[in-house]
């Protein structure tokens, strides 16, 4: 099997079969994942420009005629692959609840106000050194109806392409140090405890902004390419 | 020393106003040469009921087989309009649908071409990490030698294969993906 992206990265992964999440009981394959050659069709993938996205995108607290209300928080970091390098010119998208706790989409049945100041999405693409920033509000935690009881972790959705198919990430960013982790099964599907590290972010002095906004670092780690793409005779 | 990657999490059920906007579903503009084609089915869960908030996103080669992207020797000639990228969310029926261009068979990397096909990635709430399948078509005769396709159990493969119909004009291709159980879908592992 040619294997351009060294299969090993994807031992962070959670499992799809994870009991404790009730939905994936129904939704997760029963059958095993059937190995697949990196072709042409996976080693490419989406690319988009900066002509695609505004800066304005990136700043959740600017779209509206008023300010939504919360805490104010920059939440910056780099995109790198697993060997350390940048992943330049690549779409970063941010989905999130608002400071109650409340998504604006429509199925969100959460009794918490709505703010007619927050929408919750934004969007940047990573510039030359792989950096992103964006400005929002920090979300309230939520509950859900996993078990008795259930809350969300406070998290922002992340959704990245990187530069193939195969690279492709969707995760959630979490806040250090929330009380809910201990009792969150999402969270707790990655089992690596390195891994599941990688999705809290850290409080960065150095990034906040005095008297404006709590700074949060958040690097995001994608899959990397082999410099050779290298053939194993055994999986053929 | 390699670092550990960041971990998927599922896309949860309100991805549509971060994920979703217009034209997503529309992967060809009008300009782009090709078979016009639509691609439609039901993602179902492990019951057989309906999956509402499945998210699928589509990555293609255009007419000639090229993907618009560098790693690709030929993308540069990719048909200038065609990012060959599309997403589409399904709907309270599980129905999911994009019209394109139907794609061009592609190289393999141990010689000859790959029949024409869709690279699929299937998000949802439930799913923690994204599935990894194909859409071939049903009318290619290049299905026969397609290396992938012959890679997978004869009795599984049908679960790739969309069955095209051209009663109304504009060809349709149509193809469930099951998530779990009788006539479960083929997903990757690459
Ligand atoms: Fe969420």
């Amino acid at each position: 099997m040619t294997a351009a992206y060294p299969a090993d990265a994807l031992k962070a992964h959670p499992s799809n079969d994870y009991p404790a999440y009730n939905s994936t009981a129904r939704r997760h394959p029963s059958r095993p994942l059937v190995p697949l050659a990196h072709t042409l069709s996976e080693l490419t993938g989406p690319v988009y420009g900066h002509d695609d996205v505004t800066a304005a995108e990136a700043d959740l607290t600017t779209r509206h005629a008023g300010e939504p209300l919360g805490e104010r928080i920059i939440v910056a970091g780099r995109v790198l692959d697993e060997d350390g390098r940048p992943v330049p010119h690549t779409l970063v998208e941010i989905w999130q609840a608002n400071a109650a706790g409340r998504y604006i989409h429509l199925n969100d049945q959460h009794p918490a106000p709505l703010d007619p100041n927050f929408t919750g999405a934004g969007r940047i693409v990573t510039d030359a050194e792989g950096r992103y920033r964006f400005v929002s509000i920090k979300p309230g935690a939520y509950p859900w109806r996993n078990h008795h009881n259930a809350w969300r972790p406070a998290h922002i959705h992340f959704s990245l392409f990187g530069p193939s198919f195969l690279t492709r990430l969707v995760t959630q960013m979490y806040f250090p140090g929330d009380p809910l982790f201990a009792f969150d099964p999402i969270f707790n599907s990655i089992t690596d405890e390195k891994a599941r590290a990688r999705t809290v972010s850290a409080f960065d002095l150095d990034l906040t902004q005095p008297e404006w906004a709590l700074g949060y670092r958040f690097d995001i780690v994608l899959r990397g390419r082999n410099a050779t793409p290298v053939e194993d005779p055994h999986h053929d | 020393m390699t670092e550990t990657i960041t971990p998927s999490q599922t896309v949860g059920p309100f991805f549509h106003y971060g994920l979703i906007r217009p034209g997503q579903t529309d992967i060809a503009p009008s300009q782009v040469p090709g078979q016009r084609i639509v691609v439609e089915g039901r993602v179902l869960d492990g019951d057989g009921q309906p999956v509402p908030d499945a998210m699928i996103e589509v990555w293609q080669a255009d007419a000639e087989g090229r993907y618009a992207h560098p790693a690709d020797p030929h993308g540069r000639g990719a048909n200038s309009g065609f990012a060959g990228h599309g997403r589409a969310p399904t709907d309270t029926a599980g129905v999911w649908r994009v019209t394109t261009v139907k794609p061009g068979a592609v190289p393999h990397p141990k010689g000859g071409t790959q029949a024409p096909h869709l690279t699929l990635g299937v998000f949802a709430r439930g799913l923690l990490l994204r599935l990894h399948t194909r859409l071939y078509f049903d009318d290619e005769a290049a299905n026969a030698t397609d290396p992938v396709l012959a890679s997978i159990d004869a009795d599984r493969r049908g679960t790739l294969i969309a069955k095209g119909d051209a009663a109304g004009g504009t060809a349709v291709y149509r193809l469930d993906i099951r998530l779990q159980g009788d006539g479960e879908t083929v997903f990757f592992l690459a």
